[in-house]
């Protein structure tokens, strides 16, 4: 590490975060990045990273994607965050681009948030208005964000640090993939929507089993509740369509949109909200008020993110780069079959499980010395994150493989004590 | 009310956006060629022919189109080569193998083949259903994906084509994205894609202007000039049916092929003969006042009149304000000089056959020499007489790589009834500044890696070890989604497949349980 690295580390726990600074090096990913290109992370003492974290797919079309920059800038021309209290070009346009290319038509109006959390917040919000109930329901290890009613709805361990979880009992959390639970926490009709990310990411990227999402939604509609998709991580063409909740057939009441959307470019997120959930927009459109919430230079973006997604070339590319990355994952498995033991896949939305409780960690820093940055599941850390981008070049795919091989052998070793000298 | 899609900013014309594009298109066929190359001979066989099976049953109809909407040709003929560059092309090349390694014992040496990947081939408006054909075709051979970039002029027919062969190769099996077309063709985005790193070849066949672009982009490119085909006809020939063969071969698509005869050059003894030779085969023979007409019409200060191209003879005739009988195939020009002075004698892609009459057979060679020097360097070019002396050296003088003997030199320097390489892509070498000097065919879009050994010591046993190839990929599973596929796990090829059985004493076990559970029920 260079002696510039080393006294920015200092810095960087002085005055930014102390905690993070530090776990990460605890962690051996004394990872500092500094220029950003494509898949491409450089590390501030330039090493090359390839990128399978995404930020949970806010780089899903890479970082700094050229027309995305482009478009920022010739936006900036014109426009700057606008004026949130009144209408306005960009915040419409984005809108009915939305409109028209969402799960359903019946999600019709768009509510902007300048983060995913937020644009929870507006769906919880925009559930209990509707329903005139204020029980949520969620998945144990489920993750919404770190925003007042988003947090609640997660793991405690990041609530209960800030004395902010739920002590009402309005917030019920429920196990994955058990419809019985669900159906016991919805029975008494108090419950006004379930939120769902249509794949706990955070959790390491269990798969719903055939007919758990459907099944979940017609709980809803059974005992008058609403479904909230969370397509935060999983939307935008990672699933290999549009949305993954509708690869599982579900039509939302309500469905959120963060991290991809702003292309990394400028902070948006947003929930579309349908006619009939969205009544406090007629009744008291200043209800929910965000100065930077719909920036309109944030919508410029993501107008030109969904332009992106939706090219013929894009949805041809994902099942390219989904069968010939599980194709060379499965060969990996099956040379460390007692190492490597899952691999958890819909799309571009994978998580590589391990055979080891902590799997995931000597993973990802094997990776990260082989040039690859994908993190673990921070509330399953048997479970790699692995989430390449939509528009993945052939050559980086096989370079992807290639280190992945090398750092499953290493961390094997290393977890079953079995290093080999070298 | 309905949503519309509304661009605030538009940056379309913006490098980044063509850039963008480019990329993207790009990635697709590299990652479509990536995958078509698992793919083993057979797969591929099948894949071509069911492309050339789309292209031959929609010959007529792409005729029709491209005729209609660039105004060249005639629709019988670019049917005829519609479908030659679809069935009989494959047929051409069916015993030739560009999928698997080949096998030299004498110089202990094997071949394997590995294609250039991604092809961006460029179309033109004259022949565009045709290239498009023969491009698709060639690359479809060859393990590469290729992609499309119509002439604007073409544009219309080109794209519905490509979509159709695209389609075509994709129900035959072929990874998706193995043909691309570029739908709105701009000179600027043609410009980002010759010059991406992820082209890896340019077949370029178009104007001048665009084939130097090609070669001008930093990558590989194979460009093909344009055509003034000097054909010299002496007294030995069998007159008459020379001239039958110049008029079949100027009056086939109205001259359309590049590859067409410009100007004839004759000798004293055969000019009487020939003349009266054309015309009884259709051709009219202008006057002086009728050919500064033609020269009029067909000239403009700023060159060919592309209003002319590919019309028909009684079209020109008519426009120029010459009297021919309706049945006229051709215009057959006299003139006295070659040259920058002289219009005529530059290349017509029109049924107008320029004429002149040399003193003796060095001066002819030497007015062929000055035709291709003015323009179609590297070329084409023909001779009919029946003197081995003359064709001979008629052939060695003339600066281009196809001299074809006796026969429509349009369609016979292209591979159409001679023994050449059916092409519509002519390689005009040196001569005509490009890499490539013979007709261009599949060959030309694979490179071959080659293993040597010592000739002094004993070759490889490579006798039935080809390559691998896999087959398409199989698809990812999309857990939890209803009808996905499930996950195969290849065999730990750590441990032999025979550890992984059972053995003697636990097979007998299992059998045992077996029997057990049989007898509770």
């Amino acid at each position: 590490m260079s002696t510039e690295k080393l006294e920015f580390l200092d810095r960087s726990r002085h005055f930014w975060n102390p905690g993070k600074t530090q776990d990460w090096q605890d962690m051996g990913v004394d990872l500092v990045i500094d220029r950003r290109e494509g898949y491409y992370l450089f590390d501030m003492d330039g090493r090359r990273l390839i990128d399978l974290h995404l930020n949970g797919g806010t780089y899903n079309l890479g970082h700094r994607h050229p027309e995305l920059v482009e478009v920022l800038n010739a936006g900036a021309r014109r426009f700057d965050m606008g004026n949130h209290h009144f209408p306005a070009l960009a915040r419409t346009a984005l809108a009915e681009a939305m409109a028209a290319c969402a799960p359903t038509p019946d999600l019709r109006y768009t509510a902007y948030g300048s983060g995913g959390g937020e644009a929870i917040d507006i769906a919880l919000k925009t559930a209990r208005h509707a329903t005139q109930k204020r029980k949520i329901v969620s998945i144990i290890k489920g993750y919404h964000g770190h925003t007042g009613l988003a947090v609640k709805a997660g793991d405690e361990r990041f609530s209960k640090l800030f004395l902010s979880e739920d002590t009402v009992g309005e917030f019920i959390q429920v196990p994955f993939n058990d419809l019985n639970a669900m159906e016991d926490a919805l029975r008494g009709r108090d419950v006004a929507a379930v939120i769902m990310e249509s794949i706990p990411a955070t959790y390491g990227f269990p798969m719903p089993r055939e007919g758990y999402l459907p099944g979940v939604k017609s709980l809803c509609e059974r005992y008058d509740a609403l479904y909230i998709a969370d397509e935060v991580q999983t939307g935008l063409m990672r699933s290999g369509e549009m949305w993954c909740c509708t690869r599982y057939g579900v039509d939302p009441d309500i469905m959120v949109v963060g991290k991809g959307i702003s292309g990394g470019m400028y902070p948006i997120a947003m929930a579309l909200i349908s006619e009939r959930c969205g009544g406090w927009l007629k009744e008291d459109g200043f209800g929910h008020i965000s100065t930077m919430g719909g920036a309109e230079l944030g919508c410029i973006v993501a107008m030109k993110t969904l332009e992106i997604v939706q090219r013929p070339e894009v949805r041809t590319m994902v099942r390219f780069i989904a069968d010939y990355l599980r194709a060379g994952l499965e060969k990996i498995r099956a040379t460390y079959p007692d190492f490597f033991i899952g691999i958890r896949q819909h799309g571009l939305i994978m998580g590589l499980e391990f055979n080891h409780e902590q799997g995931a960690k000597p993973v990802m820093k094997h990776l990260y010395n082989n040039g690859v940055w994908a993190i673990f599941s921070t509330l399953d850390p048997r479970v790699l994150q692995f989430k390449p981008g939509v528009l993945l070049t052939q050559a980086d795919a096989e370079e992807v493989l290639r280190r992945v091989e090398i750092a499953v052998d290493l961390a094997r070793d290393e977890v079953q004590g079995r290093r080999r000298p070298h | 009310m309905e949503p519309q899609i509304r661009t605030l900013i538009d940056i379309s014309g913006s490098q980044a956006a063509l850039e963008g594009q480019a990329d993207l298109v790009l990635e697709r066929a590299q990652w479509a060629s990536t995958v078509y190359q698992r793919f083993g001979r057979g797969q591929v066989q099948d894949i071509v022919d069911a492309v050339a099976r789309r292209a031959h049953e929609r010959a007529e109809h792409y005729a029709e189109r491209a005729v209609e909407e660039t105004g060249f040709g005639v629709v019988a003929h670019k049917k005829l080569k519609n479908e030659m560059t679809a069935l009989p092309l494959v047929d051409y090349y069916r015993d030739h193998d560009y999928i698997n390694p080949r096998v030299d014992t004498a110089r202990k040496i094997v071949e394997i083949p590995r294609p250039a990947g991604v092809v961006f081939a460029l179309l033109p408006s004259t022949n565009p259903v045709a290239t498009l054909n023969y491009k698709v075709i060639l690359a479809l051979m060859t393990h590469n994906a290729i992609v499309l970039s119509p002439h604007p002029a073409a544009r219309a027919c080109c794209v519905d084509a490509a979509r159709e062969l695209s389609e075509a190769a994709t129900a035959a099996g072929a990874p998706d994205g193995l043909v691309q077309v570029i739908e709105r063709p701009t000179i600027p985005l043609v410009e980002v894609f010759m010059s991406s790193p992820k082209t890896r070849l340019i077949l370029a066949t178009g104007g001048n202007a665009m084939v130097r672009a090609a070669y001008s982009s930093s990558n590989p490119a194979i460009g093909v000039g344009p055509g003034n085909a000097p054909v010299l006809v002496d007294d030995s020939a069998d007159i008459n049916l020379a001239a039958k063969r110049i008029v079949e071969s100027k009056s086939f698509d109205n001259s359309i092929l590049c590859t067409n005869e410009s100007v004839c050059i004759t000798l004293p003894d055969a000019d009487r003969r020939l003349r009266q030779a054309f015309s009884a085969s259709r051709a009219h023979v202008c006057s002086p006042e009728e050919v500064e007409r033609l020269r009029r019409l067909l000239f403009h200060p700023q060159g060919f009149n592309i209003e002319c191209i590919g019309r028909d003879a009684t079209w020109i005739a008519q426009e120029a304000g010459i009297r021919v009988p309706q049945n006229t195939l051709i215009l057959v020009a006299p003139i006295t000089q070659i040259g920058v002075e002289e219009p005529l004698s530059r290349e017509k892609l029109c049924p107008v056959l320029s004429y002149l009459v040399a003193r003796n057979l060095d001066q002819a060679i030497g007015q062929a020499r000055a035709v291709l020097r003015l323009a179609g360097k590297g070329h084409s070019a023909a001779v009919h007489s029946m003197d081995e002396s003359v064709t001979m050296a008629f052939a060695s003088a003339v600066e281009c790589y196809r001299v074809v003997v006796n026969a429509p030199c349009s369609q016979g320097a292209a591979g159409i009834g001679t023994g050449l390489p059916p092409t519509y892509t002519i390689g005009t070498g040196y001569f005509g500044r490009s890499t490539v000097g013979e007709n261009i065919g599949p060959g030309h879009l694979v490179h071959w890696t080659r293993m040597a050994y010592r000739n002094d010591e004993p070759f490889g046993d490579y006798e039935g070890r080809g390559r691998a190839f896999e087959g398409a990929l199989p698809e990812a599973p999309s857990d939890g989604v209803p009808g996905s596929p499930r996950a195969v796990t290849p065999a730990s090829p750590g441990r032999p497949a025979s550890a992984a059985l059972p053995d003697r004493e636990a097979l007998r076990r299992m059998i045992a349980e077996e029997l057990r559970d049989l007898l509770k029920k």
